[in-house]
């Protein structure tokens, strides 16, 4: 039984030695500044760019390097501590509450943080500058002649009743092989009941499974995919440049992920990373600007906004045995 | 008056213990709130702990002979409810760990005891643990699932920073309450012995009797001693006057025998020169008898003015009452006593030495004057005070103003034979004296003496 045992600590060494591939680097500012910020993000350097240079115009003598990896790699790399990063930004707030709480994570406390709502920071480690829904994109072409499915409940109904026309063109996470879309899925489910019926009814459809978000919106915009399901809507929002997609935040409930930033224990220079954070934070909290946090929840926001809270309660999906529990559930539900 | 040699005062005494104590008391009284509070947190994060854990074994069950644990999304996250909480758990089945966190410190679990909880550091940071175990059987055999629930302090430490702020206000504000409190008793032990001190001070000189007004059984004793000297001077004082009016009566009684027994001898006398001698003798007799009076008299003022007196005395009454008895006296020697003028006035002090210098004024001026003259009293009430004048038209001072005959046993060249010791102006100076007022000794213009007590309205 004992091989059978997945422990968590397991899946952490593992995470030790695998490699830390690099996606993107960049960098910003005077190469001779006499400040050097080092960020390691999850989020793509085209749509950060704009924060690094509002605060270069304000501190122009700090030089920043900017460098994108996975979710998974990103948390590799801050446990394994090797790599000198002063601020880790990641859309994996389980992963960023996990390193928080297992000690990775040092404390920040100022009167930027100390403004901020209570569910946008987690023991002044782990804070929130964005809040991006979990979005249903939908091909208008494939909806011809149907009611625009408004929640959970009208997609159900909309499946139900028109199946060959919506067999093999409906696409969702791979929760085995995505972080966000595990988190996505783990937090709805304990929400609400809907999302078992909603998943088997997609799986009795031959559901496609993605690894992103770009490539369900991509193939939505093709019409190769009818409907996506959890999607993220803030990656949609911003693809302007395709026509004949729908964006819906299910009015039911809508789940919003936290993207989050934090300062790890080994910062080289923990003191600047705190100045940036707050500069982020301030950008985003100050509900104007590019980086407003309420810019992706449309007129929804309100009642039937599920925001995913920051805590201990994210270790629970973390747990090997839940994982492996929930991942089996999944499968059979979706794979039949 | 000598000033009493002060060592402490009792109720600075009283209070600074009081104090002391007070302050012990509330230092003791944060310890304890504090403790309790601590112990109450403590508890409240125990029970919190030990409900999470039975959450998480509660949902352990075993699926195809192997130990499934369904962690419930509660089990976490009602840990971090209220402050933000570093959370930590492991399960183990027997020495295995089948999840979690494998290093988390183990509180000591036994058969008998289901549950067990301790304090540990862990991932840099103190935190509480509680365990809970029962027995479980899997493929494996049956063996014991414990699961361990983790979890860091800032919620407590909230707690008792809160608590500890109270505990500062409850023994601040029980210092402050028992402060007043030692006061006011400090005060109201000392008051039975302030009221003593008051009562006796405020009492008249001649006023010896026993303190009666009931006194703390502390004081009892002080109380009884300063009874008991009070009486013992009460007795000597009585014994010293009784003596004096016994010497008194001693010396005269024989010399008036003496005297008598002379004249009677004197009348059978024949010879001139036997008779002279004789006279000279009863002379000699008179002188003294009328020292030992007069000395007695002055022993007697002497006595009386050490503690005054202090009744309200009506002048004019005792004017009159003293003339009225001098009257025959002055009849025999032809002379008439006349009150001139009697302004009513009163005055503070003790009658009978008043009296006294009256009569020692009067009797001189019967005493310096030639028959078939008259003595004028006055006694006026001015502005700058009440004089009482007694004017003769006798041969009058021998000097006039000559403060020197007040001296004790001096007298004036101008007696002529005539019996005195020359103490009757110093007993009329010495009681003027005691009452604020002088004697004056004047001649009056067309002759005589004028000898006056003047007491000036203070
Ligand atoms: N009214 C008076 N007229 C004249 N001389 C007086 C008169 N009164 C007192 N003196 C003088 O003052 C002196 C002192 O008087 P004082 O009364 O003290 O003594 P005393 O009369 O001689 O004796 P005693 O003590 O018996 O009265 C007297 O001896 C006398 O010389
Ligand atoms: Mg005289």
């Amino acid at each position: 039984m004992r091989k059978l045992v997945f422990s968590l600590v397991l899946i952490l060494v593992t995470a030790r030695v695998a490699a830390f591939e690099i996606e993107d680097h960049s960098t910003f500012g005077p190469k001779q500044a006499q400040e050097v910020l080092r960020i390691l993000s999850t989020t793509d350097t085209a749509i950060f760019a704009p924060m690094i240079q509002s605060y270069l115009a304000n501190n122009p003598d700090t030089f920043i390097d900017y460098t994108v990896a996975s979710s998974t790699d990103v948390m590799g790399a801050v446990l394994q501590q090797s790599q000198p990063f002063d601020l880790v930004i990641s859309s994996a707030m389980d992963l960023q509450t996990k390193l928080a709480n297992d000690g990775y994570v040092q404390k920040h406390v100022s009167g930027v943080t100390g403004a901020l709502p209570v569910w946008a920071k987690w023991n002044d480690m782990v804070f929130a500058f964005t809040q991006e829904p979990a979005a249903i994109v939908i091909s208008e072409a494939a909806f011809q002649g149907l009611d625009m499915p408004r929640s959970r409940e009208d997609l159900i109904t909309a499946m139900r009743r028109n199946p060959e026309r919506f067999r093999g063109r409906v696409g969702t996470y791979d929760v085995r092989q995505s972080g966000l879309g595990y988190l996505f899925a783990t937090q709805e489910s304990r929400v609400s009941e809907t999302y078992w019926r909603l998943t088997e009814v997609m799986g009795s459809l031959g559901a496609r499974l993605y690894c992103c978000s770009s490539q369900m919106i991509d193939d939505v915009a093709s019409g190769e995919l009818a409907v996506a399901y959890n999607v993220l809507g803030s990656y949609a929002f911003q693809r302007s440049d395709l026509d004949g997609i729908r964006i819906v935040l299910p009015s039911d409930f809508t789940t919003v992920m936290l993207r989050s930033v934090v300062v790890p224990k080994t910062a080289p220079s923990p003191e600047l990373a705190g100045r940036f954070a707050d500069h982020m934070l301030e950008q985003a909290h100050s509900n104007s600007g590019n980086f407003d946090i309420r810019r992706w929840l449309g007129p929804s926001d309100g009642a039937a906004l599920s925001r995913i809270n920051l805590g201990p309660g994210l270790l629970v999906y973390l747990d090997a045995l839940k994982r492996r529990a929930f991942q089996k559930e999944w499968t059979n539900a979706i794979l039949q | 008056m000598t000033q009493p040699v002060l060592s402490g005062s009792i109720q600075r005494r009283l209070l600074i213990l009081l104090f002391c104590a007070s302050a012990l008391l509330a230092v003791l009284l944060y310890f304890v709130v504090q403790s309790v509070a601590r112990q109450v947190a403590q508890q409240s994060q125990d029970n919190i702990l030990a409900a999470s854990a039975l959450s998480v074994i509660d949902s352990a069950r075993s699926v195809d002979g192997e130990v499934i644990v369904d962690l419930p999304y509660s089990a976490l996250s009602m840990l971090d409810s209220v402050t933000d909480e570093r959370v930590f758990y492991v399960v183990r089945f027997g020495e295995d760990v089948l999840t979690g966190y494998a290093e988390l410190p183990r509180p000591p679990l036994s058969k008998a005891r289901q549950t067990a909880y301790m304090s540990a550091d862990f991932l840099g940071e103190e935190v509480r643990i509680a365990s809970v175990s029962r027995s479980f059987s899997a493929d494996l055999g049956r063996d014991r699932l414990e699961v361990s629930v983790a979890q860091t302090l800032s919620g407590q430490r909230q707690t008792l920073a809160r608590s500890s702020r109270l505990a500062l206000g409850v023994g601040a504000g029980f210092f402050a309450l028992a402060a007043v409190l030692a006061w006011l008793t400090a005060r109201a032990t000392i008051r039975p012995l302030d009221r003593l001190a008051a009562s006796v001070s405020r009492r008249g000189p001649t006023d010896l009797r026993p303190v009666t007004a009931a006194v703390p059984q502390e004081m009892a004793p002080l109380v009884t001693s300063l009874n008991g000297f009070m009486s013992r001077l009460e007795a000597s004082l009585n014994r010293s006057e009784d003596f004096i009016a016994e010497a008194a009566h001693r010396v005269r009684t024989p010399l008036a025998v003496v005297r008598t027994k002379a004249e009677i001898i004197q009348r059978h006398i024949r010879k001139p020169e036997n008779k002279a001698a004789m006279r000279e003798m009863i002379g000699a007799i008179d002188e003294s008898s009328r020292t030992a009076g007069q000395l007695l008299d002055h022993a007697m003022v002497s006595f009386r003015l050490d503690s005054l007196a202090q009744e309200k005395v009506d002048l004019a009454s005792l004017v009159n009452d003293m003339v009225e008895r001098l009257r025959p006296v002055a009849e025999i020697a032809e002379i008439d006593l006349v009150i001139v003028c009697s302004d009513p006035a009163t005055i503070q002090g003790d009658g009978i030495l008043l009296q006294n210098a009256l009569r020692n004024l009067l009797d001189n001026a019967i005493k310096y004057s030639p028959a078939d003259t008259r003595v004028e009293i006055r006694l006026t009430k001015g502005d700058t005070g009440i004089s009482l004048q007694v004017c003769d038209e006798g041969r009058g001072f021998p000097k006039a103003g000559d403060a020197d005959l007040a001296e004790r046993f001096t007298r004036g060249d101008n007696v002529h034979g005539i019996v005195g010791s020359g103490l009757g102006l110093t007993i009329a100076r010495d009681v003027a004296t005691a009452h604020g007022g002088r004697l004056i000794l004047e001649n009056n213009a067309g002759g005589g003496a004028c000898a006056s007590l003047f007491f000036p309205s203070s």
